[in-house]
């Protein structure tokens, strides 16, 4: 994974609360077995009319939301199943940040884990960024804060080992292997005890 | 030593190292199961950095999510959705084959649904962690495991490292008091929880279910309340082992034997919370005031008994829902018009399950114009429904009689309801599309799902128990 220090961008609103991964991605096109690609069929059966051509009321075909990386979402965003084909696809369509007030579990795990910055903010300054598209922001990893193109500053935390990932591009997976010693130990006395 | 609560016994028995301010706990995995949906990616990754599998004999796989739930053609022609569905279901059989993973599939007797098989073979077992790239994997916590989702990511971690790299949630107390009325089943009652405490309302926790009305449940019915723990955000779902679960568990194929039987029986004992464990947080329910409940929205959240009248929205995302369901606040569910009836998935697919909707069907037959598919969990399940003779009453009702699969609660195999049809259906999630594109899915309880297929609109089970009975 490559370092993420920064985002900027202007923000695109989808204002619904509960967005579930159902919606992000439907399932009927979980039978890839491929990450790549899977932009196009981000928000399908939001973002398209039935007869293929884009649905003007879907807010991320609006003119004014094209090009926007960092995506404002409503309350529980990515409830659903655990299908990281949700961050894939959002990734591939264009998308680098999600904020909201909460983001499901699984789904918060998956995005950061792919250098999708999943960020939560209070209800308050969420409520505020809901309620004004297109604002100017740059997310800042390592101070953990969304700055405004007004000088205002929005705190956010990251759980500290998923910013450290993100800043220096670490691979969990090779962190993981870095242990083998200390699950072989657990494993033998797991055999010792049984 | 200090008091602790059942997860934390179960989470601290795992911990390979502890977390700190800066790293997370390094947490072993007992159990893996893994589908043809969530693992092509993760077998890529390892295949390219030139990994095994670091413990080949914690994992099982099976064939479920994108299976045809009609039989092979004379020729063995299986009858998929696409040929991106049968190209993947060929991906999992060359993985497994290649690194060598124990899978349940086309020629096994045991194949399944992921959830349904796990406990039948008996590899579920109290105190264990299990995972799986599934977010119903908490269905497992029904045994007193520590059983949750994961992405495809994490899957490959648990591949390589048998570990996760995990933060300790908090924990919530879910006490059910009392008893469930007659004909109100473990379906009624978690769609009722969900509805009380929120489609986000576990979110950052793991659930204990607990209290007289938890311990009076059936293995399969603690299942069913297990499974929609993540409809509620939560991380998992456990209820303290006991007789019911170790008198269930006796005797699979994957349970200890034996001597070891014993031992481990004694072991699990041991799980449950100890007087003066503290929880995060607290919740009651009183079990005497669930009734047959559904939803009348588009997340699991919107839940409701279905005699009371649906509420006004709250929102526009809640009005947008009312309108995509034909739900009208003031006028209560009941009664309104059914297209579908799904029996099946990973919440209701087990025998009970089939029965409780066989009771109600039998020598009955489905209103007219309704179609209803029911699909067993599992080879099991079917055989056991056979020999019981629950096909005969279920296709002589006019119902469809499946082989095993997630079928219609997901819709990825073929299996979906036209847009516009109300589908009352016994699976987890009443999204948006979520059983094709513009359908509209009611979740119900098994008993719910057979009346209404019967009565042709939504129809309270109690009616027709009383006739079934008599």
């Amino acid at each position: 994974m490559k370092p993420i220090t920064r985002i900027h961008s202007r923000t695109a609103v989808l204002a619904d609360e509960n967005i579930d991964t159902d919606r992000i991605i439907p399932a009927r096109f979980l039978t890839t077995t491929e990450r790549a690609g899977l932009g196009k069929l981000c928000f399908h059966d939001w973002r398209y009319q039935p007869d293929g051509s884009d649905n003007p009321a879907f807010p991320l075909n609006k003119p004014e939301a094209k090009g926007c990386s960092i995506l404002v979402a409503g309350r529980n965003f990515g409830c659903g199943s655990s299908r990281e084909h949700a961050p894939w696809a959002l990734l591939d369509y264009g998308i680098k940040a999600v904020i909201c007030s909460e983001i499901a579990d699984i789904f918060r795990n998956n995005a950061l884990k792919n250098g999708l910055l999943a960020i939560v903010i209070s209800d308050a300054e969420h409520n505020w960024l809901l309620s004004h598209p297109g604002l100017e922001l740059t997310i800042d990893v390592r101070g953990q804060f969304i700055a405004l193109a007004d000088g205002g500053h929005v705190p956010f935390k990251l759980e500290a080992f998923a910013r450290h990932c993100l800043l220096n591009g670490v691979d969990q997976l090779g962190y993981l292997l870095q242990h083998a010693d200390a699950i072989t130990t657990y494993e033998q006395q797991l055999e010792h005890a049984a | 030593m200090s008091a602790k609560t059942l997860f934390e016994k179960v989470w601290d028995a795992h911990v390979v190292a502890p977390e700190t301010a800066d790293t997370p706990a390094i947490l072993y995995i007992d159990l893996h199961l893994v589908h043809e949906v969530t693992s092509p990616q993760a077998f890529t990754e390892l295949r390219e950095r030139g990994l095994k599998l670091r413990r080949p004999d914690r994992i099982l796989a099976t064939l479920d999510h994108s299976t045809p739930t009609l039989p092979a053609a004379a020729n063995g022609e299986r009858p998929y959705a696409n040929d991106e569905a049968k190209a993947q279901v060929a991906q999992l059989e060359a993985n497994c084959r290649e690194f060598g993973v124990e899978l349940h599939g086309w020629d096994s007797n045991d194949r399944g649904i992921v959830h349904v098989i796990g406990p039948e073979l008996g590899a579920t077992q109290p105190g264990m962690t299990i995972v799986c790239g599934d977010s119903h994997t908490s269905t497992h916590g029904a045994f007193g495991a520590l059983a949750f989702g994961i992405g495809t990511t994490e899957v490959g971690h648990v591949m390589a490292t048998q570990c996760l790299l995990q933060r300790k949630p908090k924990t919530l107390a879910i006490y059910v008091d009392g008893h469930l009325p007659k004909g109100v089943g473990a379906k009624d009652l978690i769609l009722h929880i969900i509805g009380e405490i929120g489609v986000d309302g576990g979110t950052g926790y793991v659930i204990e279910y607990r209290g007289d009305a938890i311990e009076a449940l059936s293995m399969d019915e603690r299942m069913t309340v297990c499974n929609m723990s993540i409809e509620a955000g939560a991380r998992a779902g456990l209820i303290a082992p006991d007789d019911t679960t170790f008198n269930w568990l006796k005797g699979r194929p994957r349970a200890p034997q034996g001597e070891a039987w014993e031992t481990a029986v004694a072991k699990w004992r041991a799980l449950r919370t100890d007087a003066g464990a503290a929880y995060d947080r607290e919740v009651r329910i009183d079990a005497s005031k669930v009734k047959p409940t559904v939803t009348y929205g588009t997340h699991p959240g919107m839940a409701i008994a279905m005699d009371k009248p649906v509420p006004a929205a709250r929102s526009a995302q809640e009005t947008r829902a009312l309108a995509y369901m034909h739900s009208e606040p003031g006028k209560p569910m009941q009664g309104m018009p059914v297209d579908v009836v799904f029996v099946g998935s990973c919440t209701n697919s087990r025998l009970s399950d089939l029965r409780e909707a066989a009771n109600i069907l039998r020598g009955h037959r489905v209103a007219s114009g309704v179609r209803m598919l029911v699909v067993p969990g599992s080879e099991a399940v079917r055989r056991d429904a056979e020999r019981e003779g629950l096909h005969q009453v279920f296709t002589e009702a006019g119902a469809e009689w499946r082989v095993p699969g997630c079928s219609m609660c997901i819709a990825m195999n073929g299996d979906l309801a036209q847009p516009g049809q109300l589908v009352v259906s016994t699976s987890n999630r009443n999204f948006e599309g979520r059983q094709g594109k513009g359908a509209r899915t009611v979740l119900a309880s098994p008993a719910t799902a057979a009346a209404s297929a019967l009565a042709g609109v939504i129809a309270d089970p109690r009616e027709y128990l009383t006739e079934a009975a008599a």
